[in-house]
């Protein structure tokens, strides 16, 4: 069996179309876009038409409202940085304790320079109290980030609703998209967030490039200054193939979701997650399963460790993720399965599994099939089993 | 992935000795399912209650968590009690040919569960004496004792080690300042690492152990930082100083100067050493 990638939360493999797409701009159209001659003249245009196919797959009215950037945690710093520097201290910022690191060390950032910031909570199944979210927006002028869908769970937010609450409060709304983009349908002209950050790498274009939504008339600081380079709102000459290979791989995301193939990778996931909870003891699913990311499923093996499970499951081919302790970099679980309230007999044995495109059901039925195996081999080395 | 060697990786996939013994003499049970690692330790001795002569083991925990229990299972098996109680978290390290410093915590949860076996078998106490007492780390349980044993034992000068050793602070953090005041405490006591000279040091002596002292152990640190010190003068046990550069304005110069540059002069020149800054 080759190797099974179940990790595609983290990262994706780069589509060879994108690959294709992106080659000449190496090869020949190597030129700087800001250039008086025709190396760089040339270039200009299919910038343009990456930013078309952009604001194509988000909804965006207009392409000039999308600024691309180095990745998500870029477009994520840009949009807290450049609102709170706008807009003073007198804005409370209000996030939420399950946002990537990106926005909760932005906002703590702030916190520390004289702004109110507020994380709001979340509940077992992982689902915002929008309850909490009015009561906070009550209080005075505020800027407001949640994510779109949380990246160890798969839990989507309900982010009309969301914004529908925060607009009312005459707030500013941006989300953290960098899930949700290139698995769910998603329309910014029906959904009037302020700004949307997404990632390249999470939906098959290479590391290193991402891009925000800013929609027009938002008052924002620059965060990156030095030359003019879009429309002045992010210095730096541009990624030129980078920003290509992005465009490319959202005009192939927008096709992906318009046939309805996320379905068909919903039900691998579905069939893996029975699989798992049949064939394996004590195992449960964290968050909110009737509103989750169609790739996504975070499962707790109870009495046994995350990180055994992964190397376990790496020798034999399969890469997964979990939100352990000894795996999240820290001593303990994830911050997203503590904001949740998973009991410690199941957060450190919490494993997730995230699927693509490209994911088959060969490979589904192989982890099912070879899973009871690790979890056993662990279950009988446990003192609690 | 960590950098684990083969050996660990070898007694994660192969792990040694799983299981439990039928009547064993001794039980160390160290770690809960809320710290992320557990150990439950068994061994069996001869007829004449001398030598081990099986050990049994099971573990809740990481890659590392498991190969450094079957290490120790390894390791004890055909040593005399004294033996075993002799092993270090060190030993097991070094029997896995080196772990990750984040995960030096794994070999102190085999020692620990190892003390806590041996003590059962002489007391038939379930918890050894280093497990109980004042919590210091109230996110992971982790004792006073505990925090200044893995000191001693692995000569650990950071906060950062301590945790990496035993995870005290690795939570909430909250008790980061208190573990920091244990190793200054701690490491006042120990003794230093070069003996004391026997007969009294002459002053010319005195002075150029201090300026040794100032020079490799204190100065880099306060470089770091953008300052520096100055040694101005001796007079019998009082050492006088005044701090230069971000020392001469920093709040926290007081808390330097008592915990770095006294405890170290204490460390390496003389238990009595009293620190003070010239004001003039």
């Amino acid at each position: 069996m080759k190797n099974i990638y179940l990790d595609n939360n983290a990262t994706t493999c780069v589509a060879p179309e994108v690959i294709k797409e992106m080659m000449p701009y190496f090869e020949e159209l190597w030129g700087n876009p800001s250039s008086m001659h025709f190396f760089g003249g040339q270039v200009q245009q299919y910038i343009e038409l990456a930013r078309a196919q952009v604001a194509e797959l988000i909804g965006a009215a207009d392409p000039s409202e999308i600024v691309f950037t180095s990745c998500g945690t870029e477009s994520n710093n840009m949009a807290i940085y450049g609102v709170a520097e706008a807009l003073g201290s007198g804005y409370k910022i209000i996030t939420t304790r399950v946002e990537h690191p990106a926005i909760l060390a932005t906002c703590r950032h702030f916190k520390e320079h004289g702004h109110e910031v507020v994380e709001i909570g979340v509940d077992g199944n992982g689902r915002i109290n929008l309850e909490e979210l009015k009561k906070e927006l009550s209080s005075g002028p505020a800027i407001v980030s949640t994510m779109w869908a949380n990246n160890e769970t798969g839990v989507i937010f309900p982010i009309d609703e969301i914004c529908e609450i925060v607009k009312n409060a005459g707030g500013i709304f941006h989300t953290d998209a960098v899930q949700a983009v290139g698995k769910l349908s998603i329309n910014v002209s029906e959904t009037p967030v302020d700004m949307l950050s997404l990632s390249g790498h999470k939906i098959h274009a290479p590391k290193g490039i991402g891009a925000i939504y800013i929609r027009k008339g938002t008052k924002l600081k620059t965060f990156m200054t030095g030359g003019h380079q879009e429309r002045g709102r992010r210095a730096g000459t541009e990624n030129v193939p980078y920003i290509v290979g992005l465009g490319k791989a959202c005009n192939m995301a927008k096709e992906f979701i318009a046939s309805g193939q996320e379905t068909t990778v919903a039900k691998l996931r579905d069939k893996l997650e029975q699989g798992i909870l049949a064939n394996c003891l004590d195992t449960t699913v964290n968050g909110d399963i009737a509103h989750r990311l169609p790739n996504t499923t975070n499962i707790s093996f109870q009495y046994i460790e995350g990180e055994s499970i992964l190397y376990h499951l790496s020798d034999i081919g399969v890469a997964a993720s979990s939100g352990s302790a000894c795996t999240s970099g820290s001593l303990e679980p994830s911050h997203v399965i503590r904001a949740m309230g998973v009991p410690f007999t199941s957060a450190h044995g919490s494993t997730r599994f995230s699927l693509s495109r490209y994911t088959t059901e060969k490979e589904i039925d192989y982890v099912i099939e070879n899973m009871p195996t690790i979890a056993n081999r662990l279950r009988e080395m446990s003192p609690f089993v | 992935m960590w950098d684990y060697t083969n050996k660990v990786m070898d007694h994660f996939r192969n792990p040694r000795n799983v299981g439990t013994i039928e009547n064993p003499d001794g039980v160390g049970d160290v770690g809960s399912l809320a710290c992320g690692d557990a150990l439950r330790l068994m061994f069996k001795l001869d007829n004449e209650k001398k030598k081990i002569t099986d050990a049994k083991f099971q573990t809740f925990g990481c890659a590392s968590a498991i190969a450094s229990s079957s290490a120790l299972t390894e390791m004890i098996k055909g040593m005399t009690l004294e033996e075993a109680g002799n092993v270090t978290n060190q030993n097991i390290a070094d029997y896995l040919g080196g772990l990750p410093d984040q995960k030096m915590h794994c070999s102190v949860m085999g020692k620990e569960a190892l003390e806590v076996a041996i003590e059962n078998y002489h007391t038939g106490k379930c918890s050894k004496v280093i497990l109980e007492g004042e919590v210091i780390c109230k996110c992971f349980g982790v004792t006073r004792k505990e925090i200044e044993h893995v000191i001693q034992e692995n000569d650990l000068h950071e906060v950062d080690d301590v945790m990496n050793y035993c995870k005290a602070g690795g939570g909430c953090g909250g008790c980061k300042p208190d573990i920091a005041e244990i190793i200054t405490e701690v490491r006042a006591e120990m003794t230093p690492a070069t003996e004391a000279p026997q007969r009294k040091m002459t002053i010319v002596e005195k002075v150029r152990l201090i300026e040794e002292t100032i020079e490799r152990e204190i100065r880099p640190a306060l470089q770091k930082d953008g300052g520096d010190l100055d040694f101005v003068d001796l007079a019998g046990n009082k050492v006088v100083v005044s701090f230069r550069g971000m020392c001469a304005q920093c709040k926290s110069a007081q808390f330097t100067m008592k915990d770095v540059v006294e405890a170290k002069l204490r460390e390496f020149v003389s238990k009595d050493i009293i620190v003070e800054e010239d004001k003039a």
